[in-house]
């Protein structure tokens, strides 16, 4: 494959990954308020319509968009003020670049090139995610620092606090997937739930690492910010980092909030969820374990892939929402408690046992 | 004198078995309920959609600019000055209501009229919505029954702070809301927005 066509290829699925991610990202903020109001037996958002179309109020995101660009940009007295400026660029551009080595198909074959479905195979993708994630928090402390506003430097502080306390938990649930799938690739970690166990079981991470599952999730809706760990934001009580931002710098941090959900729906796929297999789905078509087979042909095959997938992203963002919406806010102590003296001696325990299980099941 | 009990809070507070204080079968137990919730009302949502409107609703709110809430007759809503039979306003500018304001909204100017039986009556008669608190102590002081607030208008706005103050022509042509029914008051084009 020459040069031009591969940067071709690459800006191509940078393209589908980055608008996959934005266009979800601007549907989640309709699924906000509309799952939250039919949860909560309300109508929900259903005002703006385009000649009369009202669409279950679809066009709330282009309305919000409207209000959010055409706003006021107050920027408070600060000597930071460049700082106050990259601060929410900083917050979603980490959350964006993490999604270079989120897998979302296996491979296709065009004109005897084969193209992985992954904008970058970073042979240790898993680490890069967790770089992308730990400098993320950047945005976040610069913009409460910059802002010269006690609050916001206050929620800044508590930012970092717990998403540094988080991340322990986070890395280290992660520990048991790599022990068990012996790699650091997103793309092998994916291939590697292929299988079947027990003979009618898809060897995804779920049914290997339960409570792994359980301590990444916590952990993860921790990174993101979201009730019930929204203690830096906490934007009706005790006032966020991003009490001084306004107009679209303050749209970047929301909808950073919701790429960042995205991601974190991504990662759960691709560690626990099997990525983009499908049960009992092979190369050539579907095999079940009661001996019916049912071939289908390659791009068939791809586009159930890349279908499971976002199948799988949107569930987990749903069932994200529904945490948000269903559980009350922590207490800081209480944070720093659950993250602290129950996630933290928990993840290791799961270390541990994986490590041992592994070893003697190796053996 | 009976006794008084002093109930301390932590004597109120239910000991948590071992399940609710791992917090984690509460936590899927609340997911479920309110998971439970969304897809019962999507489902009833989705039936109204498809024509089917027989069932319960999916949503429990009043759709407000086109479905009103049901208002009680005892609610307190915008004033109005009620008249005699003979179209003069009952008002006898006895400065009552505007004493009793705790707002201070009602401005009243009275002048002298030759009628023996009432000697005074409003030359103007102001209220600032804007300040207004709906207390109804001016209903209730009102000692001819002259200013209700029974038009069932709860939704007044104007783009200025003088256009929320109501003159007296505008509080005497004010239809109490048992004459003017469901029919919607054209007033915020007419009186308000100045």
């Amino acid at each position: 494959m020459n040069a031009g066509l591969e940067i071709g290829v690459a800006v191509g699925k940078t393209i589908f990954i980055i608008m996959f991610a934005l266009s979800l990202g601007g549907l989640l903020t309709w699924v906000e308020r509309k799952q939250s109001a039919v949860m909560q037996d309300r109508i929900g958002a259903n005002r703006a319509s385009i000649l009369g179309l009202r669409v279950w109020g679809l066009f709330h995101i282009i309305a919000d968009a409207v209000k959010m660009f055409t706003k006021e940009d107050f920027v408070p007295n600060t000597p930071h003020k460049f700082i106050h400026a990259i601060a929410p660029v900083l917050s979603i551009f980490f959350a964006l670049l993490s999604f270079a080595v989120i897998p979302f198909g296996s491979s296709i074959v065009i004109a005897g090139h084969s193209i992985g479905l992954q904008v970058a195979d970073v042979n240790v993708g898993i680490l890069f995610i967790f770089a992308m994630m730990s400098v993320a928090v950047y945005g976040v402390v610069l913009a409460g620092w910059s802002s010269n506003n006690n609050y916001a430097l206050l929620g800044g502080i508590r930012a970092t606090a717990q998403m540094i306390s988080y991340e322990i938990t986070f890395g280290l649930t992660l520990v048991g997937v790599i022990l068990i799938f012996q790699t650091l690739s997103m793309q092998e970690i994916v291939r590697a739930q292929g299988g079947l166990l027990f003979g009618f079981l898809p060897r995804w991470g779920v049914f290997l690492q339960p409570l792994g599952l359980l301590l990444f999730m916590t952990a993860a809706i921790a990174e993101t910010k979201r009730i019930p760990f929204d203690i830096p934001e906490g934007e009706s009580e005790i006032i966020g980092f991003f009490v001084e931002y306004s107009s679209m710098k303050f749209g970047m941090f929301m909808f950073a909030d919701f790429i960042e959900q995205i991601l974190v729906a991504a990662m759960v796929t691709t560690f626990f969820f099997g990525g983009w297999q499908v049960p009992y789905l092979g190369d050539t078509g579907f095999a079940f374990p009661w001996g019916t087979t049912w071939d289908l042909n390659t791009w068939m095959v791809e586009s159930l892939r890349v279908a499971a997938f976002v199948v799988k992203v949107s569930f987990f963002c749903w069932l994200q929402m529904l945490i948000r919406w269903t559980l009350p806010r922590f207490r800081f102590d209480q944070l720093m408690n659950l993250g602290w003296k129950v996630l933290l001696p928990l993840s290791l325990a799961n270390t541990l046992a994986t490590a041992v299980i592994v070893l003697w099941v190796g053996r | 004198m009976g006794t008084v009990r002093v109930i301390h809070v932590s004597e109120r507070r239910r000991t948590l078995t071992f399940w609710e204080r791992t917090y984690l079968l509460e936590v899927f137990r609340g997911l479920v309920l309110t998971a439970r919730h969304f897809f019962v009302n999507l489902w009833r949502h989705s039936l109204w959609l498809v024509g089917v409107k027989s069932g319960p609703p999916g949503a429990a709110t009043f759709q407000y600019p086109e479905v009103r809430r049901p208002q009680s007759p005892r609610l307190r809503t915008l004033h109005r000055l009620a008249k005699r039979p003979d179209g003069t306003p009952r008002c006898v500018a006895c400065m009552m209501c505007e004493t009793v304001c705790p707002a201070f909204c009602i401005k009243i100017v009275a002048e002298e009229v030759d009628d023996s039986s009432i000697e005074k009556r409003p030359k103007s008669f102001d209220i600032d919505i804007g300040r207004c608190v709906f207390c109804g102590f001016c209903v209730e002081a009102c000692p001819e029954d002259a200013i209700r607030m029974d038009t069932g208008i709860t939704e007044i706005g104007a783009l200025s702070r003088d256009g929320m103050v109501l003159n007296i022509e505008t509080l005497l042509s004010l239809p109490p809301k048992s004459e003017r029914g469901d029919k919607p008051v054209d007033f915020l084009q007419q009186q308000l927005v100045q």
